[in-house]
């Protein structure tokens, strides 16, 4: 069995068909992109998969273990994260808090810890490990920066910081370089890279921007009016007729 | 200011609070100090009303919450005759049983719904003590609740609480044990959780925070709270009703929670000081106190929507700008 498997997964909202019948097998390590034109159904794939909505069929297993049905917060604690379209930030608090909390499914935080005196943020091991990541993530200067006072480029990338503070074994990553210049892509690019590379984590990658997806991934998922329109290397996908169609049909273009 | 600096001013102000606090008794007149227990008391309340904001979760049950338990302590105290060191934490803990029975259904409903289903559950809860004179009395509630005792006349431990300045201590005590608790779960790393929840529900949960389980155990610990102001009120005032409970005085506590802010942990502490300042202030203009309070809640949500903890910061931003204007004009 794979590590991360989608059968015959169909999402319906009233007459709308969001997602019907997607199936796909994802390897360990690997970093699988999930691509089509606006209103394909990417970001309704990942609702599903994460547990924010109910699949009207089909099955999701992760390590061996269906999690279609399941809490958001239980596949979170089994390994399966997801970020957001949206920046997705606690405004309230500094780069650091923000990363800090993310960790809580790895600390002692309790009713009793808390009353005691013995859960808070400056434990010593938590505190090393949320500094290396953020430091990972190239964002070593902004540690106490509010959360809200960030660039949008450094918003985005402090959403995938946190989901890699619950230490995930599969990352889902929902448009990570929208709204970025180029040198933000880039920085975005090696970090999903090295993500992957040192921390052996594998990545679900949904996104528009092509020169990104063909650049990291190994393999391609193309959806298309809520189905899967083929599978592929990138050079299978590049090349592929239906899927340049579908951009074509969609004002886009696969280059 | 930088932040060791003022960790000093606070723990200096608070000494200074809790040396009035302490000094009090021989300070004020006994009608007055009937008034700062029961102000100690609101302390209690309005901080444990304050834990359940930081989810973003407003009740408009948190009073009938607190006479849960007052008739708990009415009853184990009266009908069952037991001291106060059973009584006390057994009405907590009835307290936040009931508060579990509330959070349950109501952490299913968000916002608006949740807020107005909340005031539902807690007239239900009216309804029992209005309905049912056996055990909580109909209309009339409980009357003649015992004393609180500590040991009897001549034992070496006998404090008398007859004597009002001792149950002001007694309630000092347990304010500040409350305030102590409160504080340690706002700045760990549970508080931080339970105030993300607040800040973006669907982040929470996507990061492994069950948002309805937090939920449901932050009512819990509120629940509690408000039942140990519940049970001193009872012990303090000696006789309950269901009129003590009603939808007027969690007006006033919510009038405390945003005139303070709920935001830090302060912000109610303020609140509850200067609304019951200005309700002594106001006591030859009874008639027009709804009014006036009224009046102050619209003030506050459309001029000062943080409350009065937020205005410090605000100072120092009109200051910094008329800063900046002087100096580009
Ligand atoms: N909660 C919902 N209720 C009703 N319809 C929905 C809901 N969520 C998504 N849809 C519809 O499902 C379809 C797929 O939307 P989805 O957001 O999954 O697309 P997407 O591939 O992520 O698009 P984009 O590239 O623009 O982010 C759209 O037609 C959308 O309007
Ligand atoms: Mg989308």
């Amino acid at each position: 069995m794979s590590f991360f498997s989608v059968e015959n997964l169909t999402k319906k909202f009233g007459g709308l068909v969001a997602n019907n019948n997607i199936s796909m097998d994802v390897e360990k390590g690997e970093i699988r992109g999930v691509i089509g034109p606006n209103g394909a159904g990417k970001t309704t794939f990942f609702n599903l998969v994460s547990g924010f909505y109910r699949p009207t069929s089909g099955k999701v297993t992760f390590k061996g273990q269906t999690i279609s049905g399941m809490a958001t917060n239980k596949i979170a604690r089994l390994g399966a994260v997801r970020t957001f379209q949206r920046p997705a930030l606690f405004s309230d608090f500094t780069v650091l808090e923000n990363v800090s909390i993310a960790q809580h499914l790895n600390t002692n935080a309790s009713l009793l810890n808390a009353i005691i005196g013995h859960d808070n943020h400056r434990e010593a091991d938590s505190l090393e490990r949320a500094i290396e990541i953020v430091d990972f993530l190239g964002m070593a200067e902004d540690r106490d920066t509010m959360a809200n006072n960030l660039s949008h480029g450094l918003q985005r990338q402090l959403g995938v910081a946190m989901a890699l503070a619950t230490e995930p074994e599969l990352l889902m990553l929902d448009e990570p370089v929208a709204g970025m210049n180029s040198g933000e892509k880039a920085v975005m690019v090696n970090m999903i890279q090295k993500i992957r590379d040192k921390w052996g984590v594998t990545v679900l990658l949904v996104e528009h921007d092509m020169r990104t997806v063909m650049n990291l991934c190994e393999k391609i998922t193309v959806l298309d009016f809520g189905e899967k329109l083929a599978e592929g290397s990138p050079d299978d996908i590049r090349s592929n007729r239906a899927v340049i169609e579908a951009y074509l049909g969609a004002d886009d273009s696969v280059t | 200011m930088s932040k060791s600096s003022f960790s000093t001013h606070l723990l200096v102000s608070s000494l200074v609070v809790i040396a009035f606090f302490v000094m009090a008794p021989n300070l004020v007149s006994a009608y007055r100090l009937e008034l700062l227990t029961i102000f100690l008391i609101n302390v209690i309340l309005a901080q444990s009303y304050r834990l359940m904001a930081t989810t973003g979760d407003w009740t408009l049950c948190h009073y009938i919450l607190m006479g849960v338990g007052a008739y708990a302590t009415g009853i184990l105290a009266k009908m069952a005759g037991l001291p106060f060191y059973l009584v006390m934490p057994m009405a907590c803990v009835v307290t936040m049983i009931v508060s579990l029975l509330f959070a349950i259904p109501l952490s299913r409903t968000l916002g608006f719904a949740f807020f107005i289903a909340s005031f539902a559950l807690g007239e239900f809860v009216r309804h029992v003590w209005l309905k049912f004179h056996y055990p909580f009395g109909g209309a009339r509630g409980i009357n003649g609740i015992p004393k609180l005792e500590i040991g009897q006349g001549g034992e070496w431990y006998f404090i008398d609480f007859w004597d009002s300045r001792n149950f002001y201590y007694f309630t000092l005590v347990f304010t500040i044990l409350t305030l102590v608790i409160l504080f340690r779960i706002d700045r760990s790393r549970l508080g931080d959780t339970w105030k993300s929840i607040y800040t973006d529900r669907e982040l929470s949960e996507s990061i492994g925070i069950d948002v309805t389980k937090s939920r449901i155990m932050v009512f819990c610990v509120s629940g509690f709270f408000a039942g140990l102001a519940g049970s001193l009120l009872a012990y303090q005032i000696g006789s309950i009703d269901p009129h003590n409970f009603g939808m007027v005085e969690m007006v006033y506590l919510i009038i405390w929670c945003v005139v303070g802010g709920v935001k830090t942990f302060w912000g109610p502490l303020i609140g509850v000081l200067s609304m019951s300042i200005i309700f002594e202030l106001t006591r030859p203009l009874a008639e027009w106190r709804p009014a006036l309070f009224g009046l102050i809640l619209i003030l506050f949500l459309v001029l000062l929507p943080g409350g009065l903890e937020t205005l410090p910061a605000r100072i120092r931003e009109l200051l910094h700008r008329t800063g900046t204007q002087r100096g580009t004009g």
